[in-house]
């Protein structure tokens, strides 16, 4: 049997690369994209987790993830859409209207 | 139908809330139509709005003459509060109907006069609609005079008490625009409002006072429980009649708040009459009057009125003999008369006191609306010598007695009435003064000795400055060219003089001081009043001091003679009286310095620390710190405002930053 450890490796891998794609790249689906890592990356960390200690809560758990994350790219990317038409572009850095 | 028999008919004291209704139904009108219909329309009003409430106050007192006694006459419920149960009660007994009569009848009369004194008036600064404003206030003060003298409880009392200050103060600042730098009747408004705040502040306390002693306001209940409070706190009692008499003081312009009354002048003359001598400044007067049953149980407060009231009168007299303004003397002849009022009921002679309330109300009345007829002759007479040229107060004074003389022949109705109000106020028999000061004075004789020199003095000094006034105005040549050209006045200002006159002269025949009951007709107003206040006190006639007064006052009329009635004294010239008195003169003409020394003790400090309080304090200190405040957090939203940034990595990364911080803390704490 894989180790717990392996697991939560690939999950801590994962989420740094998550992590540094939605703080490096700029293009906003890019950044979705890493978003779904990083979350990805937690979900696997439930999951080693729930099969390690034999309790069902953690998978369980990663439904209510994969829901949320469902949903949230729904909204998300009708945002991107409404933003890239007013903008013309999928560039953060241009979305920066609100500044103080 | 016999009008003795009116009352019967229908039932008069439903009617009682009309007396304040009519005149505010005035108001009502003048304000929707008096600009469209003009002069004559606004008078008509104003005058038959103050005429039918004195209708109704004669109906009240016919039905009161075969039903006396009081009666209570409930409009509508006002407050309730816990305990405190406040209705807007009128109260009709003998002492509210006779201050009823005065003030709907002599204010009535002065309606009148006004509308001849008021029209076209030079002072008017071409605003035609001043005149229907004009009986739109004086209207607003006989409503507010009614429901003062009417009402049932000292709450509705203090409404009227107010509003009489408020119609005083809009009518003394009429001619806002005159006076000294164009603000001065503005100032005199003010002062006059301010000082009364004071007194008006000292009947607010008494009423705390009396809703915490006996937890209602009404008259009758207090009155009832008052004994029972004598006995177990006095100190309370004293409290309430002190504060009273703080009111009184300010209302009834007695020392030491009666400044504003001199200044009071700067209103027109049917104002002077009516509001600052004939009726609101007896509200003191009135009030002390009412709440007999509180000041006869506490005899410390009792001296000390009567003492006011006797002082008052001698200090305001000896300022009257130093003034040149004709209308001045006649406000510090009715501060000396008030204080007359108040020594009385001070003393527990509260028919004497009120006795005098009305006469006064008739002969100062008298006095003043003659004083305004001398003032518009002297106008008159300025216009006829330059026509096309408005009389104003740039060239002459129309009120000062050194610009008059000889007005005897050039207005002898004028001279007629006003001698009649002079004589009848310095006391000589039979007129209406003579009967009334007398029952004071014999009151005094025979209740306080000290008090009876003090007034006496002051009535030797009454008979002397008002033989000076009559002497300076109406005898001997006009000591400037306007008053050789003076004309008498129309008919609506001198009918209602010469019912004033008539008033004046018979007013005696009220209280005729016959003893016993072999002659009728004797101690109409004391047998009247005995019916509203308990344990009234009947004067008595003293010949001694009848005789004495009387020719105290002679002897001053004569005094007066000698010095400005035997030979004409030219203008510029040495007042008479200043050789006889020397720099004693100069005190009475500066009005003993009070004003000064109110400068200087009160107002003075005051504005000091008013200054202090807005430019270091509020300015330095408050305002400082509020603004600091303010720049603070500008100051540091400056900063903060650069790490919005717009750029959503930063955020992000901030973000990051943040959870890698926390969840290091978590680990390693």
């Amino acid at each position: 049997m894989v180790p717990l450890v392996y697991y939560l490796a690939l999950a801590v891998v994962m989420f740094v690369l998550g992590a540094l794609g939605v703080l490096i790249r700029r293009n906003v689906l890019v950044i979705f994209m890493a978003l779904e890592l990083m979350f990805n990356a937690a979900n696997l960390a439930f999951i080693a987790f729930s099969r390690y200690y034999q309790i069902i809560d953690g998978q369980l758990f990663v439904f209510f993830v994969m829901t949320v994350a469902a949903a949230e790219v729904a909204v998300g990317l009708a945002l991107i859409v409404a933003i890239f038409r007013t903008r013309n572009s999928l560039d953060v850095d241009v979305m920066n209207t609100l500044k103080g | 139908m016999e009008l003795s028999r009116l009352p019967e008919i229908i039932n008069t004291f439903s009617l009682t809330p009309w007396v304040i209704f009519f005149p505010l139904l005035g108001i009502l009108i003048n304000l929707i139509a008096g600009k469209r219909f003009g002069e004559k329309f606004s008078g008509a009003v104003g005058s038959l709005a103050s005429g039918m409430a004195f209708v109704v106050s004669g109906l009240l007192a016919m039905s009161l003459a075969s039903n006396p006694g009081s009666h209570h006459i409930e409009i509508a419920r006002w407050l309730s509060v816990g305990t405190l149960e406040i209705s807007w009660a009128l109260r009709v007994d003998t002492l509210s109907v006779t201050m009823m009569l005065v003030v709907s009848g002599v204010g009535t009369l002065i309606h009148i006069y006004s509308i001849g004194y008021m029209s076209r008036d030079v002072r008017h600064n071409n605003d035609p609609s001043r005149f229907t404003r004009f009986f739109i206030f004086l209207n607003l003060f006989i409503a507010a005079m009614m429901l003062l003298v009417s009402a049932d409880n000292y709450l509705v009392m203090f409404v009227g008490w107010e509003g009489v200050g408020l119609c005083s103060y809009l009518l003394i600042g009429f001619w806002y625009e005159k006076g000294l730098d164009g603000i001065g009747n503005a100032i005199a408004g003010k002062k006059a409002f301010i000082t009364n705040r004071i007194g008006d502040f000292g009947v607010l306390i008494a009423m705390f006072i009396m809703f915490g002693a006996f937890g209602t306001l009404e008259f009758d209940k207090i009155f009832e429980q008052a004994p029972a409070l004598a006995g177990l706190m006095p100190g309370v009692l004293l409290a309430i009649t002190l504060f009273l008499l703080l009111g009184v003081t300010g209302k009834s312009a007695q020392l030491p708040l009666y400044v504003w009354l001199p200044d009071a002048m700067a209103g027109p003359t049917p104002v002077s009459a009516l509001i600052h001598a004939a009726t609101m400044v007896t509200a003191g007067v009135y009030l002390i009057a009412r709440s007999a049953p509180l000041f006869s149980l506490v005899p410390v407060t009792q001296s000390i009125v009567t003492w006011v009231g006797a002082l008052t009168a001698l200090f305001a007299a000896t300022i009257a003999l130093g003034q040149y303004d004709i209308k001045r003397v006649l406000a510090y002849s009715t501060i000396s008369q008030l204080g007359y009022m108040v020594a009385a009921v001070g003393m527990g002679a509260y028919a004497a006191g009120m006795f005098h309330l009305v006469s006064h109300a008739f002969f100062k009345a008298l006095l003043f609306l003659a004083a305004g007829s001398v003032i518009q002759g002297l106008e008159r007479g300025e216009e006829a010598l330059n026509p096309g040229h408005h009389a104003t107060s740039d060239q002459l004074d129309p009120q000062d007695m050194h610009n008059m003389g000889g007005l005897r022949k050039r207005m002898p109705l004028t001279f007629g009435v006003f001698l009649i109000g002079a004589l009848a106020l310095s006391g000589i028999a039979p007129l209406a003064g003579f009967f009334s000061k007398d029952e004071i004075l014999a009151e005094a004789f025979h209740l306080q000795e000290g008090v009876f020199f003090v007034l006496i003095i002051a009535a030797f000094l009454t008979a002397l400055y008002m033989g000076r006034q009559v002497f300076l105005v109406f005898f001997n040549q006009p000591r400037s060219k306007p008053a050789g050209q003076a004309t008498e006045s129309r008919a609506v200002v001198t009918i209602p003089l010469v019912i004033l006159a008539f008033l004046s002269l018979t007013g005696g025949l009220l209280n005729l001081p016959l003893s016993g009951h072999e002659l009728p007709g004797g101690h109409l107003l004391t047998d009247w009043l005995s019916n509203s206040i308990a344990g009234i006190i009947k004067g008595e006639f003293n010949f001694t001091v009848a005789l004495l007064s009387t020719g105290l006052a002679l002897f001053a009329i004569l005094l007066a003679w000698l010095l400005y009635g035997r030979k004409s004294t030219q203008k510029g010239a040495v007042d008479p009286m200043r050789k006889v008195l020397g720099p004693a003169f100069t005190a009475l003409e500066r009005k003993w310095w009070v004003d000064e020394l109110y400068q200087a003790i009160l107002l003075k400090p005051f504005h000091i620390l008013s200054d202090c309080l807005a430019s270091p304090f509020d300015q330095g200190t408050i305002d400082a710190t509020v603004n600091g405040i303010g720049t603070g957090t500008r100051g540091l939203a400056n900063v903060m405002r650069k790490l919005q940034s717009g750029y959503v990595r930063n955020y992000a990364l901030a973000v990051m930053v943040g959870l890698i911080a926390i969840l290091a803390y978590l680990l390693f704490h």
